[in-house]
C-alpha cells in the first residue's frame, strides 16, 4: 500500500465540504417526492450499501487491508435481525440496530485478533477464509438459520413504534423506510468523517503510508488496526440489519465472499483514496447491478469487463477521475 | 475395516484433485506473486471443456478413445492461461497488490458467465467414461475403478511436477525468478517468458483437475468458485508458494473433509476453515511457506 500514489486530497475547507453533504442531503431527501416508489427503493439499496462500503473503505483506503471478507459482517447484522425476530419477536427497528451492532461488535473483535496480524495478501485470504465459515454456518444450520431458504424479516415499527408498516408495504418502503435509511446513512457519514479526521484515523493513516515510521513515532500498529477492523466490521454490520427489512428475505448469498468481491468492487469503482468514493461507488454500482441484471443473464460477465476495465484503465475510481478533471478544468479557467 | 479403507481411498480422491488445483494456484503465487482469483474457474473450464468433448462431441465413441480426449480440458486450460497472462495480467506487476486481486476477480465473473453463455445453465456430463470403467473389490465391498485412475493422476502429476521443478533446467530458471526476480532478470533469465509458462503450467494443473474429476461428477456453474476457497484452504495450511505444502495441505484437506462428510457434516466446512486460521496462528507462513 505504502508504495501506492499519494496521501488523500482534502477537497477544500471544512466549512466548504459540510455545505456541499448538507445539500446533498436535501437533495437525497427530496428524491421520495419527485420520484416514483421504485426509484427511492433502489435509492434506499444504494444508501445502504453505500454505509457497507463506507465502513470497509476504513480498512483499504485508510488503514491499507483489503478485506475479501466483509460480506460475514453484512451477514452478521442481517443474521441477527433475522434472528430476533425469530427468536424474541423483537419488530422494533431500532432495536434491531443495537443487536446489529452488539452482533458485530462480538463477531469483528473475535475475527479482527486473528487477522489484524497479517497484512497484504495474507489478511484477504484470511478475511475470506473466515467469512466462509460463517457462510457455511448460515449455510448449513438450517433448523436455525433456514439454509438456503433464509429467514424472512417482516416491516419494522420505525422511532420506537412512531411509525408502523402496517399497510401499503410499498408506500412504507419508499417514504417512511426510505428516511429512516438516510437519517442512519447521515450519521454514519457524519461519525466516519470525524473517525477519519480524527488523531485516530490519522494514525492509521499513518501505519498505511508507512508502517516501521508509525511504530517508531509510537502507533500501536496492532491495537489501531484492529479498532479499525471493529469499527469498518460495525458500519457493515449496520449497512446489513438496515438491509433485511428492505429485502424483507436474508440468505446465506450475502455472507458468500463474492458479495464481499462486490463490496470491494463498488468502493473502487467510487474510488477509495476518496472520502466519498465509496458512496459514489455503492449507489452506482447497484443501478448497474440493477440494470445490468435486468438487461441481460450475463451480468457478471458484463460486471467484470466493467471492473477488468476500471482496475486497467481508471484505478482512481469515479471520484479520483473526477478531481483529477475538475483540477484539469480549474488549471484551464 | 473396509468402510475404513473406503474412506481412506475417497481422500485420496479429493486430496489428488485439490493437489492439482492448489498446486497451480501455488505454483503461480510462488513465481509471480500473484494470487488468481480465477483460478477455481480454470479447473471449472478444464471439466467443461472435457465433460464436453466425451459427453456430446465423442459420445458413444470406444473407452480407449474417451481417454485420449480426457486431457482436452488440461489442454484448453493451458491455452487460456497463455493468452490470459499477457493480455490481463502482464500490465498489473508493477503495481499493487489490491489491483491484481480485483482484476482476477472481474476475471472470475467474466468466466463465470462465459460459461454458462458457452454450455449454458445445465449441468454437463461425460458419466459413460465413468461407468465403462466398472469397479473393483475392496475387501468385501467394491470401488468404482475410475477412481483409482484419478488417485493414480494425481499422484504421477504430483511426482512429475517435483521432478520438473528439481530435476530440470527450466525449474531452476523458474525458482530462480521464484527467489529473486531481479536478479534472475539481471542474468539474462527472460523472465516474461518464464511468467507464460508458469502461469501456463499452474492453468494446466488446475484443468486437468477438472478433467479428471468430471466424469465421475459433473461439470456445474459455480464448481470454480466453491473450489477455489478450498484450493485457498490447502494453500494457507500448506504454505503459499510451496508445492510440497500444497501436496500436504491436500491431504490434510481431503483426510478431513472425507472424515466430516461421514461424521459432522454440518461443521465440516467450518472445521476446515478453523485448521486453517490455526495454522496461521502458530505458523503464520503455512506449514511450508517461506516466512
Amino acid at each position: 500500500m505504502s508504495t501506492l500514489a499519494p496521501a488523500l486530497q482534502q477537497t477544500g475547507s471544512t466549512a466548504k465540504s459540510l455545505r456541499v453533504a448538507v445539500s446533498i442531503a436535501v437533495l437525497l431527501a427530496l428524491v421520495p417526492l419527485v420520484v416514483p416508489p421504485y426509484g427511492a427503493i433502489l435509492l434506499a439499496y444504494g444508501l445502504v450499501m453505500a454505509i457497507g462500503a463506507l465502513g470497509f473503505n476504513l480498512l483499504l483506503g485508510y488503514t491499507g487491508l483489503l478485506s475479501f471478507g466483509h460480506s460475514a459482517y453484512f451477514g452478521v447484522g442481517a443474521y441477527a435481525v433475522a434472528l430476533m425476530v425469530k427468536y424474541l419477536k423483537v419488530g422494533s427497528m431500532e432495536l434491531f440496530l443495537v443487536g446489529a451492532i452488539a452482533a458485530s461488535v462480538l463477531i469483528t473483535a473475535l475475527f479482527g485478533v486473528v487477522c489484524v496480524r497479517y497484512t497484504r495478501i495474507f489478511f484477504g485470504i484470511l478475511t475470506l477464509a473466515l467469512s466462509q465459515v460463517l457462510w457455511s454456518l448460515a449455510f448449513k444450520f438450517f433448523w436455525v438459520t433456514g439454509g438456503t431458504d433464509g429467514l424472512r424479516v417482516p416491516t419494522p415499527s420505525l422511532f420506537g413504534g412512531l411509525v408502523t408498516g402496517a399497510g401499503d408495504k410499498t408506500a412504507f418502503m419508499s417514504h417512511a423506510y426510505y428516511y429512516y435509511v438516510l437519517i442512519v446513512f447521515c450519521a454514519c457519514v457524519a461519525l466516519m468523517w470525524m473517525i477519519v479526521n480524527s488523531p485516530f484515523g490519522m494514525a492509521l493513516q499513518a501505519i498505511r503510508d508507512n508502517e516501521t515510521r508509525a511504530e517508531f513515532v509510537g502507533v500501536r500498529i496492532w491495537r489501531y488496526r484492529w479498532v479499525a477492523f471493529v469499527v469498518s466490521g460495525v458500519f457493515t454490520g449496520l449497512a446489513g440489519a438496515l438491509w433485511v427489512p428492505l429485502n424483507g428475505l436474508t440468505t446465506p448469498d450475502i455472507m458468500h465472499w463474492t458479495f464481499s468481491g462486490e463490496i470491494v468492487f463498488m468502493t473502487v469503482l467510487g474510488g477509495f483514496r476518496s472520502f466519498a468514493g465509496p458512496i459514489i461507488g455503492a449507489i452506482v454500482f447497484n443501478y448497474l447491478k440493477t440494470y445490468a441484471v435486468g438487461y441481460t443473464v450475463y451480468w457478471q460477465l458484463l460486471l467484470g469487463a466493467v471492473l477488468v476495465a476500471l482496475v486497467l484503465s481508471l484505478p482512481t475510481g469515479i471520484a479520483g477521475t473526477a478531481g483529477k478533471l475538475a483540477a484539469r478544468f480549474r488549471g484551464r479557467s | 475395516m473396509d468402510v475404513l479403507l473406503i474412506h481412506l481411498l475417497n481422500s485420496l480422491l479429493y486430496a489428488s484433485v485439490l493437489f492439482l488445483i492448489a498446486g497451480g494456484l501455488s505454483l503461480i503465487y510462488g513465481v509471480m506473486r500473484i494470487v488468481n482469483l480465477a483460478h477455481g474457474n480454470l479447473y471449472a473450464f478444464g471439466a467443461y471443456v472435457t465433460a464436453w468433448a466425451i459427453g456430446t462431441v465423442a459420445a458413444g465413441a470406444s473407452v480407449p478413445v474417451l481417454l485420449v480426449l480426457l486431457p482436452a480440458g488440461a489442454l484448453a486450460a493451458a491455452i487460456l492461461g497463455a493468452i490470459l497472462e499477457p493480455t490481463l495480467l502482464r500490465p498489473f506487476y508493477k503495481r499493487a497488490e489490491e489491483y491484481q486481486l480485483l482484476c482476477t476477480f472481474g476475471l472470475l465473473m467474466i468466466l463465470e458467465d462465459l460459461l454458462r453463455f458457452i454450455w449454458g445453465p445445465y449441468p454437463l456430463s461425460a458419466s459413460t467414461l465413468f461407468e465403462s470403467f466398472g469397479s473393483l473389490p475392496v475387501g468385501e465391498s467394491i470401488y468404482p475403478t475410475y477412481n483409482f485412475l484419478v488417485i493414480g493422476v494425481g499422484a504421477v502429476a504430483a511426482l512429475f511436477l517435483w521432478a520438473f521443478i528439481y530435476r530440470t533446467r527450466f525449474g531452476v530458471v523458474l525458482r530462480a525468478t521464484s527467489q529473486n526476480m531481479r536478479m534472475a532478470s539481471a542474468l539474462g533469465v527472460n523472465v516474461n517468458r518464464v511468467y507464460v509458462q508458469a502461469f501456463t503450467l499452474g492453468c494446466f494443473m488446475a484443468g486437468l483437475g477438472g478433467a479428471i474429476i468430471v466424469p465421475s461428477q459433473s461439470a456445474v456453474l459455480g464448481m470454480g468458485v466453491d473450489a477455489l476457497v478450498l484450493a485457498f484452504i490447502v494453500v494457507v495450511i500448506g504454505g503459499l508458494g510451496s508445492l510440497e505444502g500444497a501436496l500436504v495441505g491436500a491431504l490434510i484437506v481431503g483426510f478431513v473433509r472425507e472424515a466430516g462428510i461421514t461424521w459432522f457434516a454440518e461443521i465440516e466446512l467450518a472445521v476446515l476453515y478453523l485448521i486453517a486460521a490455526l495454522v496461521l496462528l502458530v505458523r503464520p507462513a503455512g506449514l511450508f511457506g517461506r516466512p
